[in-house]
């Protein structure tokens, strides 16, 4: 590539006004995308101010604003951490089982319809979570309470609807799988191949194979596409918003029906009814969100980059 | 990779030498013959009238590999059987979300299509009737805005990243940004929206453009991202070629480069569209919802099958039947949209892109 521009810079030619719009144009495009990015930060800081420092009788919820946003934090900490422990391991095994178990022919196929999951949408995914999956789970969950009532986690008492913070955790592992999927396929593949093959000759069944050669390659892409993962399970609004059945407390129950709220479906279940500083508050809430959101993608793309630096793929 | 685990069959008459080198092993048709027996079991449970629970027996029945196995073959091999048969389950158990969506939207919202209900809007309408045109209008619009705002800012940055400023240090960051910019949470892309419209008209606000500029933030990073791959693949010679017969750099790229580029950013932005059309969260927060038609992008709420099928599901009313029924119907239309722009996408990039490239 620099070899097309070098001569560019030597050239005594005058540069043509065409060159200097397109050049321009393009510029302004890049530079619009960091405006937009540095846009979203500054104008939720602006409208989220009002509402941080509101007092507790001019909004809705009646507490002041860290009162109000902890358990929500909290809440949207413990749905997607539970999505990912569910996701997570799966997402490894599907994406070996496309990389390296299934016949190569199918490999392609199934990996779009995995794919495929990734394409449904969000409002879908709770129209499919409330009236079939939460349903589906309670016989589940009275059974959790009676067999293992004695583990915090599972106290109960079992909520009758399923619309628990279990259910919407599912929903989202659903949703993320297909994310972390990808990308740890991708990563799978590009082992080296000498690698492997090193292994098998070595009489390492293809299992060993996996653990000698695979995983010691792929861990740091393993860890940023969870990352990835978690950013995308940590934003996701309207599945959690539709499945929940939120009442904004702070408990590690997840089977009964007082479930904690996440901010996403906190800000679209509730912004529509919202007025005056109570809106402010809302999008104060989304400003933390969002600083979270960035922080978790920011981590997971320089891990991201660094492995492509350092690693022996390029 | 298979070809190089399996060594041929113990013949029966083979030297006992030869046998001690090579171990026990479970015989050949085992493992087929057990994994056929599951995956029949489970499918008769997933379809036949038994019950879910030949599922569990099914997986048992493939269970049974990986114990045998111990007993002949030994721990190493028992293990990596025992991991097969685990990721294989992974596999399956992935694939039950996707196939009972689909079953669940497609056998109760195919009820619900008819004309009516593509060509009536929810005016004046209580209980049943009525339809989905205001919606199917109002995503049609919105998407279109979005895209006709994202599609030249994101094919211009990757320009930008790919023939202007390739290796500066601005273009590693914007690359970067872009990238954390696709994690941007879809409701904090619709609260920006708002934000930035309370500043011109006021509290309160809801406009169809709204949408359309918090659709953009969410969609300007994946057509920035999947341009940039696509033009990333255009060979360098082209691009000298031109130069060499004296055609200026900006003709070169709107002459050879993105011809040469076209079917994968029409592929990739065609995705793009898909994964907006469907974006909830930003909607409600800035488009809201009304049971009339509005085509006017710049006055007041519009109605888009996601929020229409969100407060259809959640506020149905009384009766709550047929507004329910609409909800699976517009989330059955949703879903097809989606399906297709994907399945097109596919389609485009398969028998249009260079031939040896992918």
């Amino acid at each position: 590539m620099t070899s097309t521009q070098s001569p560019e810079r030597r050239r005594t030619t005058p540069t043509r006004p065409g060159d200097r719009i397109f050049r321009g144009t393009s510029l302004a495009a890049a530079l619009l995308i960091l405006a937009t990015l540095a846009g979203v930060a500054v104008f939720l800081t602006a409208e989220g101010i009002p509402g941080i420092l509101a007092s507790p009788d001019d909004v809705k919820h009646g507490t002041t604003f860290v009162d109000y946003v902890v358990p929500l934090v909290f809440g949207t900490l413990l749905a997607a951490v539970l999505a990912l422990t569910m996701a997570v391991p799966l997402a490894i095994g599907v994406a070996l089982f496309i990389s390296h178990y299934a016949p190569r022919k199918l490999a392609a196929p199934l990996g779009y319809v995995i794919d495929l999951l990734a394409a449904v949408p969000s409002v879908v995914y709770g129209v499919w979570g409330i009236s079939f999956l939460a349903p589906a789970l309670v016989p589940l969950y009275r059974w959790l309470e009676e067999n293992l009532g004695f583990i915090p986690l599972f106290a109960g008492p079992a909520s009758a609807t399923g619309r628990t913070i279990l259910t919407a955790s599912i929903v989202l592992a659903v949703m993320v799988l297909p994310v972390i999927t990808a990308i740890c396929r991708e990563i799978f593949l590009q082992t080296p191949r000498l690698h492997e093959e090193a292994a098998l000759a070595l009489g390492a069944t293809r299992w060993e194979m996996a653990r000698l050669a695979i995983f010691p390659y792929a861990r740091s892409g393993i860890i940023s596409a969870s990352m990835l993962g978690l950013g995308r399970a940590l934003g996701e609004t309207m599945a959690v918003a539709m499945v929940l059945s939120a009442s904004g407390v702070v408990t590690f129950n997840l089977i009964s029906s007082t479930n904690p709220s996440t901010i996403a479906a906190n800000i679209a279940l509730t912004f529509n009814e919202a007025t005056g500083l109570t809106v402010n508050a809302l999008i104060a809430s989304g400003l933390v969100l969002f600083v979270i959101t960035f922080g978790v993608n920011f981590a997971a793309r320089a891990i991201v980059d660094r492995r492509k630096d350092f690693s022996g793929a390029n | 990779m298979t070809s190089t685990l399996q060594t041929p069959r113990p013949e029966s008459g083979a030297s006992p030498i030869a046998s001690s080198l090579r171990g026990r092993q479970l015989p050949r048709w085992a493992p087929r013959a057990l994994v056929a027996a599951a995956v029949v079991l489970a499918l008769v449970g997933v379809f036949g009238p038994l019950g879910s629970w030949l599922v569990l027996v099914g997986w048992c029945v493939a269970a049974v590999i990986p114990i045998w196995s111990l007993a002949v073959e030994g721990r190493r091999k028992a293990t990596d059987r025992l991991v097969t048969l685990l990721v294989s389950t992974a596999f399956a158990i992935t694939l039950f979300p996707l196939g009972s969506i689909l079953a669940t939207v497609i056998s109760r919202g195919a009820p619900v299509l008819s004309n009516e209900f593509f060509t009536y809007s929810m005016r004046n309408i209580v209980g049943e009737g009525g339809g989905i045109y205001h919606a199917l209008m109002g995503t049609l619009l919105i998407t279109a805005a979005a895209a006709a705002i994202s599609i030249p800012i994101g094919l211009f940055t990757a320009i930008y990243l790919i023939e202007y400023g390739e290796g500066t240090r601005l273009a590693a960051w914007i690359r970067f940004l872009v990238d954390v910019m696709t994690g941007i949470p879809s409701i904090v892309a619709g609260l920006f929206a708002y934000a930035l419209f309370v500043i011109f008209f006021g509290p309160g606000v809801r406009m169809g453009i709204g949408g359309a500029v918090a659709l953009s933030v969410l969609m300007i990073p994946v057509v920035v991202r999947s341009c940039e791959e696509m033009l990333k693949l255009v060979p360098n010679e082209l691009r000298e070629a031109s130069y060499a017969l004296g055609v200026p750099k900006w003709r070169t790229i709107v002459k050879v480069v993105l011809p040469t580029a076209l079917a994968g950013i029409v592929t990739g932005v065609t995705l793009a569209i898909a994964r907006v059309i469907g974006e909830t969260a930003p909607l409600l927060v800035i488009a809201g919802l009304t049971d009339s038609v509005n085509l006017n992008l710049f006055d007041g709420r519009m109605a888009t099958l996601p929020v229409f099928t969100y407060f259809s599901i959640i506020v149905p009313g009384v009766p709550p039947g047929p507004s329910i029924d609409r909800a699976w119907g517009a989330a059955l239309v949703l879903l097809i949209i989606v399906m297709l722009l994907n399945l097109g996408a596919r389609l485009v990039s398969y028998f249009f892109s260079p031939k040896g490239e992918r």
